[in-house]
């Protein structure tokens, strides 16, 4: 008789999802599984209007990664319109694509997975949230919420909200940037510079108290995947597609955007709304591959800033960089990355130039636009007709790419922590944590509640459930 | 010293976060709204159960599938307030987009177009679909309407201050279309 564990809803991840691990006879960990439980159509919906709408509609499959859907939709239009955005647009849509990923990453680390970090994984429950934080180290809770703050206040000084701005649009942005605004934002960068810094040594300092996890977070060989600009450094607005395998080794390098649907195919499973993404020239599931923070630092040549620099350096040098516990490090070297890039491009007296946007009707049936989100590479491919309708929208979202390795992950998570089939609180928080690491950034909706926080089902070999145990 | 806090809740049917990020826009003032309410179950905390008697619930996002219904009418049933936050609550908005295709399109179109590996439609675990997205109010009782995609975060800090102080929040200032 096998049973059958639930965790519903995962919690403290941006969005919800469900988990089901199977037990077998002998109580080992048999299979394991991560439900995605929303699907809300844009793909289809969209179809039939006008492509410049896109942008603004698009961003509302996202509250957290808003700025990453207006970036990839408003590129895959300038490709339909044919356009070359002015040099200070595309500085400017930098400057807010690197303002999100700082708040971004504060969000997922600080607000979602520093409980578990700061209070260990076996805390009680009730104390694993942000304000069980700021009881333990007040600092700590200040700093991130400041990140963050910082990162969104950057985001509506361009774009007049933080949340859904309507400032970027097909052909650049529809505001240029006033001097006082510029020197508003140069003289935030400092302290969001010294804070990430201060929490990077943090964490620097601790990892290792990890050990078990950091051997069983979705710790396996798989490819990553990301873009990088022309030297091979870290890219988030632009570049070239690059695979590299486990150990780093390049599989297929400067790959135009345009050219994705020739590597990545995609499959569905029946067990979850999301779809799974894979490596084609590998087939499916064999073609896994990860993105997002740690993605990007494994297949680098290097970051591009001093510090940033520095601190990837070291961290190759020292960490077990394949496994997915490191996502919080490199979300904080990258937080590091955002605000040394963002004073470059502040610091450029050209990003006060009026030449912002460019216009044009459509020109081309077909545009893709790719960009980095914060949780990988965000993929937009749009066909329109003559009129500038819509008639196809392909979307690949940046948390899809990793939805194989999510799920590998919970199952070696559960296998190690699970035995006998005993589980308890800490074991149950361990098998979310694998997948906050990842921070998913998921649209979809929560379950039926008022079930007991676990619920274990036991289920006869036909799948009807025999027995239930709640905790 | 030893009065109860008042208990708050944030759920989230079928939305994008955005109201759930507004929220959070109030920044600091997060820490110290903690100092005289808990927030007893939301995406944030590692509550599983909704509680039994909340005092005030802001809902983000649509009644879209057969958990969101469900799950709406048990936060109904355990809730003094419940406050519709942002469009998609209180019109539907971008979900209820679907609305004049219908599901299967919809479903059809993710999962059964051509080139896909093991094309199916997702069926084990995962929530139906409703025929139709609703807002809130078309399935249960709304007490308190905020409007914006998403309402600004001194918006919602304003509604749940005033709740929470036991007054109805006049919102006819503080709100226009899509903000
Ligand atoms: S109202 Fe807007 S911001 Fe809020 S959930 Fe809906 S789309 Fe997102």
């Amino acid at each position: 008789m096998s049973q059958r564990i639930v965790i519903d809803p995962v919690t403290r991840i941006e969005g919800h999802a469900k988990i089901t691990i199977q037990l077998s006879d002998g109580g080992e960990v048999e299979d394991a599984h991560l439900h995605i439980t929303q699907i809300r159509g844009f793909e289809k919906f969209v179809e039939g209007r006008p492509f410049h709408e896109m942008p603004s509609l698009m961003a509302r499959i996202c509250g957290i990664c808003p700025v990453s859907h207006l970036m990839a939709s408003a590129k895959a239009c300038d490709a339909l319109m044919a356009v070359r955005v002015p040099r200070t647009g595309t500085n400017l849509r930098r400057l807010m694509n690197l303002a999100q990923i700082a708040q971004s990453h504060a969000l997922s680390f600080f607000y979602l997975s520093a409980p578990d970090l700061l209070l260990g994984m076996d805390a009680p429950p009730i104390k694993r949230n942000l304000f069980g934080i700021a009881e333990a180290n007040p600092q700590m809770a200040r700093d991130g919420v400041r990140i963050r703050s910082i990162g969104q206040q950057i985001i509506e000084m361009l774009g007049g909200k933080r949340i859904h701005p309507a400032w970027v649009v097909p052909g650049g942005v529809n505001e240029p940037l006033t001097a006082e605004k510029r020197d508003k934002m140069l003289a935030m960068m400092p302290e969001g510079l010294e804070l990430a810094l201060r929490w990077l040594d943090w964490f620097k300092g601790i990892h290792e108290q990890f050990h078990e996890e950091i051997a069983t977070f979705a710790s396996f060989p798989t490819m990553f995947m990301g873009l990088v600009d022309k030297q091979g450094n870290l890219e988030m607005y632009d570049g070239y597609l690059r695979f590299v395998d486990a150990d780093g080794k390049i599989v297929v390098d400067d790959v135009p955007p345009e050219e994705y649907a020739t590597y990545i195919g995609e499959a569905v499973e029946p067990y979850s709304y999301l779809k799974s993404p894979y490596y084609k020239p590998l087939g499916y599931p064999g073609g896994l591959y990860r993105v997002g923070p740690l993605a990007r630092l494994n297949l680098v040549n290097a970051c591009g800033t001093p510090l940033a620099n520095r601190e990837l350096t070291q961290f190759r040098a020292r960490a077990n960089t394949r496994s997915s516990f490191y996502f919080h490090i490199a979300r904080l070297i990258e937080i590091v990355y955002s605000f040394e890039k963002m004073q470059q491009l502040l610091d450029d007296p050209e990003i006060l130039s009026k030449q912002v946007r460019a216009y044009a009707a459509p020109n081309s049936l077909e545009g893709i636009g790719v960009s980095e989100a914060p949780r990988g590479t965000l993929i937009h491919h749009y066909k329109i007709n003559e009129s500038g309708a819509m008639v196809h929208a392909n979307l690949i979202i940046a948390t899809g790419h990793n939805n194989i390795a999510m799920n590998r992950g919970v199952m070696q998570v559960a296998r190690h922590f699970i035995k006998d089939g005993q589980v308890n609180d800490g074991i149950l928080n361990r098998v979310e944590a694998v997948i906050r690491a990842y921070d998913p950034c998921l649209s979809c909706s929560t379950h039926a509640i008022g079930h007991m926080p676990l619920l274990i089902e036991v289920v006869d070999p036909k799948g009807a459930v025999v027995a239930e145990v709640k905790r | 010293m030893t009065t109860q806090k008042a208990r708050i809740a944030t759920i989230w049917l079928d939305g994008c976060s955005g109201c759930h990020m507004s929220f959070l826009d109030i920044d600091e003032r997060l820490l110290a709204l903690a100092k005289v309410a808990d927030l007893v179950y939301s995406p944030l905390v590692d509550h599983k159960k909704f509680p039994e008697d909340v005092a005030v619930t802001l809902v983000e996002g649509s009644v879209s599938s057969t958990e969101d219904l469900e799950k709406i009418k048990h936060v109904r049933a355990h809730s003094k307030f419940i406050v519709s936050m942002g469009d998609c609550a209180v019109t539907g908005n971008v979900p209820s987009m679907r609305n004049p295709l219908g599901v299967d399109v919809i479903l059809r179109r993710a999962y059964l177009e051509e080139g896909l590996e093991n094309p199916q439609i997702p069926s084990l675990v995962v929530p139906k679909l409703l025929p139709l997205v609703k807002p809130v109010h078309a399935v249960v009782k709304v007490d308190v309407y905020v409007p914006g995609c998403p309402p600004h975060a001194e918006t919602l800090f304003y509604v749940v201050s005033e709740l929470l102080a036991g007054r109805l929040p006049d919102l006819t200032k503080m709100t226009r279309f899509g903000v």
